[in-house]
């Protein structure tokens, strides 16, 4: 009996949390490195296409972004659910998008404002009527350099 | 009076749970960005000075309609035989200058590499992910190209080549090395994608 009553009172060790610390801050210090500060809150739903011939867009200060797609749940109410233009924080409309443009590159120091791209974050299943009326006011402004942005992944999964 | 041995230590119980604090404050606040895609150039509003006169044959023309059909040279295609399609007429070489071409020559098909121009139409319905599909099989039949030459010459892929020269982190002494290289692949095929305005019916 007293081998029973030894080997209840017998408690484990607690485990040591002293290493708890390094091992969150390495997680952290990971997590700080990879990822990238969320710039503005999608107001659209975003589901890029896939494409197998992509290029990275380096240099994430020489790129101005436009979003299109329908919008998201919370906001078909009061904007319906066409594809629409999102700059920065707001719904726009496509003549919006050229002065959008124009402001965005003055904001840029000079050096980078003939080197600027602009990615075209469309969701995949806006008509192409919206982005050749968007190609068009980029090209009106001379911001020639696009980027269609894209998940790497099979093309013909677009399809389905 | 004794002395004290040293400060008395801190506690560090609570280390865990800031540093935790902080991990799910950047966990929630950034993302991990997938900013990739397809590079394109747009033309420039103002037409050209002088009008180009080029001949149909060196036009290859690809028009998707508002359900996502392709015609390709006035023939109904399917979208996994562009990518063949689009490689047969670059390579084409009916006038026979190309020396690196291995097409059959055909003489109602394309003069020349450098001379061959992909023309993309597209109704203003059409699926954007179709759009990009196609704009794809087109990239990629250059790329395909390039890349046979650039193993041919350099014994390397050309979009590998492509990628270090972009890379900012690639020392200048070899970014400076590839940047012919590059040069001289992107010149045996050049990209000639026009892109027309869309039609509306």
């Amino acid at each position: 009996m007293a081998k029973f009553t030894k080997k209840k009172d017998g408690e484990l060790p607690a485990v040591s949390t002293a290493s708890l610390p390094d091992i969150v801050f390495m997680l952290l210090f990971f997590f700080m490195t990879v990822t990238t500060m969320k710039d503005s809150s999608l107001l659209v739903e975003n589901t890029l296409p896939n494409a197998t011939e992509i290029k990275k867009l380096e240099k994430k200060d020489r790129v101005i972004y436009i979003y299109v797609g329908k919008p998201t749940q919370e906001y078909q109410k009061v904007f319906g659910t066409e594809p629409k233009i999102q700059l920065n924080d707001k719904f726009a409309s496509v003549d919006e998008v050229g002065s959008y443009i124009l402001a965005e590159r003055a904001k840029k120091p000079q050096e980078l404002q003939n080197v600027l791209t602009t990615a075209l974050k469309v969701d995949k299943n806006a008509n192409m009527g919206l982005i050749t009326d968007i190609k068009q006011q980029l090209r009106e402004v001379n911001a020639l350099k696009v980027n269609y942005t894209t998940y790497e992944g099979n093309a013909f999964n677009n399809l389905q | 009076m004794p002395r004290r041995k040293g400060a008395p230590e801190v506690n560090a119980g609570s280390m865990a749970d800031i540093a935790f604090l902080l991990l799910i404050f950047f966990l929630v606040t950034t993302t991990i960005e997938t900013d990739a895609g397809l590079d394109r150039m747009l033309p420039p509003i103002e037409p050209p000075d002088q009008d180009v006169v080029i001949r149909q044959k060196n036009i290859f023309t690809v028009n998707i309609n508002k359900n996502g059909q392709l015609l390709v040279e006035d023939q109904l295609m399917d979208l996994k035989d562009l990518r063949n399609a689009a490689i047969a007429f670059l390579e084409n070489g009916a006038d026979g200058s190309c020396n690196y071409c291995k097409g059959r020559k055909d003489q109602s098909s394309s003069d020349n590499p450098t001379k061959a121009i992909i023309s993309l139409k597209n109704d203003r319905e059409t699926k954007y992910s179709t759009y990009i599909t196609v704009q794809n099989e087109l990239v990629g039949a250059y790329n395909d190209l390039r890349d046979r030459e650039a193993q041919r010459i350099f014994g390397r892929d050309f979009t590998e080549m492509e990628a270090e020269y972009l890379n900012p982190e690639t020392p200048s002494s070899i970014r400076d090395d590839l940047k012919d290289k590059v040069k001289r692949i992107q010149d045996m095929f050049p990209q000639k994608l026009s892109e027309a305005e869309t039609t509306s019916n």
